[in-house]
């Protein structure tokens, strides 16, 4: 893929590349600004943040932006994840000025309006009560919370009611002034515009951006392993969700892809992998079981998640247990080595197949530092990986002696039970 | 041979010419085979991928009410091996290819799909010809699978109360038609399903002449056409029976149907009955619920979640496409502190006002606007872009997407008004409301580890 790479001299990181097969553009927008630079005390900081600039600049009122938004069948969406911000834009050609214009007033002049900051905040607060209808939403809100204890990715992005309360617009302004700077971001553009095109939009639009070189925060230390843990959360429904697992790997860990290989293999692979030939194919105790490692600035989690009736709660734990020793015990076989490397290298274009995915592709490259030519060395660094590496990942990574598990169901009919061997932790 | 080429050519090119002018499908190729089988190409090279989808003309609206759910569950089976293949190999076959695989089944066809690199494509057309005609359908793995359906149901609508209301709602609006029942089934139809029932179920209507394949990606249309007369030619046609859908009779009065069930918030759906994507209402249905609901800027966000804050989403909803006369939808979740009933008088007086009077022209421009835009945006992935084809195909024809935007471009203001007084009414609506029940969720406090605390 052609994709070019400049750093502009006010510091922003533009990523381009030109595509012409529709009359398309995507634009994103990625900012250093999530949750690890925000006070534990006004959590969700930097999604508010995210959340309000497209809710007024000083030229449109919030009506006034989806307006114009909505009139040229655009999308612009701004979203706050465990390391960064990303505003994004898909736009018509025909529409390109004007998209990019909205797009720019957004980021750069936002006016924070206070009605505009109580509603957002009563909405998102509204929109938090009403997730806790799923079993899922609340099982990995309390595994995330076990895992990383004070750490920022323990808590949601949105932060709770408290901590949203706690939040003043003055701490918006500031942290839009601090974070939202050319040097603090990267700017990645595909689809149907020209070089020229392209650079007339980002004089007149951004021209004039500018911010401090920004001042390298210190990251905080990273997370902490956790304490064993076991909660059991109780909810009148069917069935019960687990989620299983520990504190996993940073993505810039170099056994990152024989982790990945690992996890395809034990259950990142669909239909191909073991936990779902035990637990769903040969038992029928599930729909969907699934595995995954999160790569983050951090450690991310490993996760094992599944659900199953209530009383086949007990029964799925055991086999999840199973297949963990299992794979921690013995080498994988080499037709399972030779699958899963088949499937990671051959799945690959498929994951830069619409305009929208590249975009948000080059931006996470860019971001998490994977080098220019990651798309050309992927395959190398998967092929690498041995059946040795896999155990040794196992071994190290997926950790039953630390692990954190949570079960959300009707815990009369699961049966789980604390054991007064294990007291509480506090 | 030769003789005939530079003239085929030449057709071609104008058709070409003609199509790209109105901005259309000018890369969209059909072929009718002997065995009734049709295929669909797509071409678009600008990858060098392909999707390859089986569309199945069955669907729950074809099945019994003692049993529904036999389309979904036979979805499931079609994973479970073939005389060729064993349990579980297709998808693991597709994926050691770099390819994805799954399958959908709705009110009205069962659709199988694998996303893939363009020089695999034969590889799949193989496995899914075998599966058209070669099913194992194995008593025990089929038992065991219905089980996995259970889970399915329990996540998706059990133990999901807006899902749960949904369907309390469609099986409240729909008393005569098979729309009554749940595509994935009750419980209790599921369980009702035996290994013998799916057999005659699949040897009925997994039949070419029943089914239609899309090929959309990096894909020559001779090649493409080749590959199924290869793969599929051979396979002949079963006879297939009759199915009878009773046609829904007009509603003459509102129903209202209340679930209690334990949930945080309160939530309104109300479903109004309205023809589907073949009447030239769909085109005008699709402007007012733009019109109510295209985004931020549309009146139900505007007035009910910004201006009066009675709302945390609020929404209407046409599905157009639907194989019979189908829903319009409009509803939402109430703010904390507000009720489903005060969300509803919102809703209501909205509708109301769009009777009497016609959007702006800026509305409507903006309504046409996004769907412009969201038919351009729908071609950057190939899946969507079969997809709505696929779609279009199972009414009748996949040039109605086509239609459907020049006719959108037709649509009036005095339209959008009209059938908003036509369908929009009280006697045509069935009101759902979900009233929470406070559950006694509780955390137990964290314990240390062992592998003994949970046995």
């Amino acid at each position: 893929m052609d994709v070019k790479r400049e750093v502009l001299p006010n510091g922003l990181v533009l990523l381009y590349s030109e595509k012409h097969n529709l009359p398309l553009v995507m634009v994103d927008l990625t900012v250093k600004a999530g949750p690890l630079d925000e006070p534990a005390d006004k959590a969700g900081l930097a999604y508010l943040t995210s959340a309000l600039l497209t809710e007024g600049t000083k030229t449109m009122t919030s009506a006034g932006i989806s307006n114009q938004v909505d009139f040229i069948g655009a999308d612009l969406e701004a979203s706050t994840s465990d390391d960064f911000t990303t505003v994004s834009l898909s736009v018509l050609k025909k529409d390109l000025d004007k998209g990019f214009r909205i797009f720019s007033d957004c980021v750069l002049d936002p006016v924070f309006d206070p009605r505009e900051i109580a509603r957002v905040k009563a909405q998102t607060k509204d929109s938090l009560k009403q997730a806790e209808d799923d079993p899922e939403f609340v099982a990995r809100k309390a595994f995330k919370k076990a895992v990383y204890g004070p750490f920022p990715y323990g808590r949601l992005v949105q932060g709770s009611p408290q901590t949203l309360d706690a939040i003043t617009r003055n701490d918006l302004v500031k942290f839009h002034d601090r974070f939202y700077v050319p040097a603090n971001s990267i700017l990645t553009v595909v689809g149907d515009i020209t070089p020229a095109e392209l650079k007339a939009l980002l004089n007149k639009y951004f021209g004039n951006w500018q911010g401090r070189p920004f001042p390298a925060m210190a990251s905080p230390r990273g997370p902490q392993e956790p304490k064993p843990q076991a909660w059991f959360i109780n909810k009148e429904i069917t069935q019960a969700t687990i989620l299983y697992g520990n504190l996993g790997i940073r993505r810039d860990n170099p056994d990152f892809y024989a982790a990945s290989v690992m996890n395809y293999i034990l259950g990142g692979g669909g239909f191909a992998s073991r936990l779902m030939a035990d637990i769903r194919d040969k038992l029928g105790l599930a729909y969907d079981v699934h595995s995954y490692f999160t790569t983050d600035k951090h450690k991310g989690i490993f996760e094992i998640g599944v659900q199953t009736k209530n009383r086949s709660a007990k029964e799925v734990i055991d086999l999840v247990d199973r297949d963990i020793e299992q794979i921690r015990s013995r080498p994988v076989t080499a037709q399972e080595l030779k699958d899963a490397k088949a499937y990671l290298t051959g799945s690959f274009p498929r994951k830069l197949d619409t305009m929208r995915k590249i975009a948000d592709f080059l931006s996470q490259v860019e971001f998490y530092d994977l080098g220019p030519d990651f798309i050309d060395k992927y395959p190398g660094y998967i092929n690498r990986v041995t059946a040795d590496d896999v155990l040794r990942a196992a071994r190290k990574y997926i950790t039953p002696d630390k692990r954190v598990l949570v079960v959300v169901g009707n815990q009369s009919e699961t049966g789980l039970k604390l054991t007064p061997l294990y007291p509480p932790l506090n | 041979m030769l003789k005939r080429l530079p003239f085929a050519v030449v057709l071609i090119l104008l058709v070409a010419a003609n199509a790209r002018a109105q901005g259309m499908s000018s890369n969209i190729r059909e072929k009718d085979f002997p065995n009734g089988l049709k295929a669909i190409i797509m071409e678009d090279h600008k990858a060098p991928l392909v999707t390859f989808q089986v569309w199945y003309r069955v669907g729950s609206r074809d099945e019994q009410a003692g049993t529904a759910g036999m389309s979904h569950l036979l979805e499931h089976m079609m994973f479970k091996g073939t005389k060729r293949l064993g349990p579980s190999e297709f998808s693991k076959i597709v994926q050691k290819n770099g390819g994805m695989d799954n399958a959908f089944t709705t009110k009205d066809c069962t659709v199988y799909f694998e996303d893939i690199s363009s020089d695999r494509l034969p590889i799949v057309m193989r496995m899914e010809a075998d599966r058209m005609q070669n099913l194992r359908l194995d008593p025990e793995e089929m038992l065991s699978e219905r089980d996995v359906v259970m889970e399915e149901r329990r996540m998706r609508t059990d133990d999901d109360p807006q899902n749960a209301l949904y369907e309390e709602v469609i099986a409240t609006a729909f008393k005569a038609s098979s729309y009554h029942w749940p595509v994935i089934g009750w419980m209790n139809s599921i369980k009702n399903i035996t290994p013998e029932m799916l057999r005659s179920y699949y040897k009925s209507f997994y039949s070419p002449d029943n089914a239609v394949v899309i090929i959309a990606g990096d894909v020559k249309p001779d090649a493409g056409f080749n590959l199924v007369q290869k793969y599929f030619g051979a396979i002949k046609p079963r006879p297939m029976p009759k199915v009878y859908v009773a046609a829904e009779p007009p509603q003459t009065g509102e129903k209202r149907v209340y679930l209690k069930k334990e949930a945080q918030l309160p939530y309104l759906l109300t479903a109004y009955h309205v023809p589907n994507a073949l009447s030239p209402d769909s085109y005008a249905l699709e402007g007012l619920a733009s019109v109510l609901s295209g985004g931020k800027s549309a009146r139900l966000y505007t007035s009910l979640v910004y201006r009066k804050q009675v709302a945390l989403s609020a929404f209407a909803e046409y599905d157009r496409l639907s194989k019979g006369p189908f829903a319009f939808y409009a509803g939402g979740t109430p703010a904390a502190g507000h009720t489903a009933e005060e969300l509803e008088a919102g809703l209501n007086k909205e509708i109301e006002k769009i009777k009497k009077a016609p959007p702006t022209d800026f509305e409507l421009q903006k309504a046409k606007n996004q769907i412009e835009a969201e038919y351009t945006m729908g071609q950057d992935s190939l899946f969507y872009e079969a997809e709505t084809a696929g779609m279009y195909e199972m009414l009748g024809d996949w040039r109605l997407k086509d239609k459907f935007i020049e006719n959108v471009r037709k649509v009036t203001a005095a339209d959008v008004s009209r059938v908003a007084r036509k369908y929009l009414t009280k006697d045509n609506s069935t009101v759902g409301i979900l009233v929470p029940l406070k559950g006694k969720t509780e955390e137990k406090p964290p314990v240390a580890p062992g592998e003994g605390h949970v046995r």
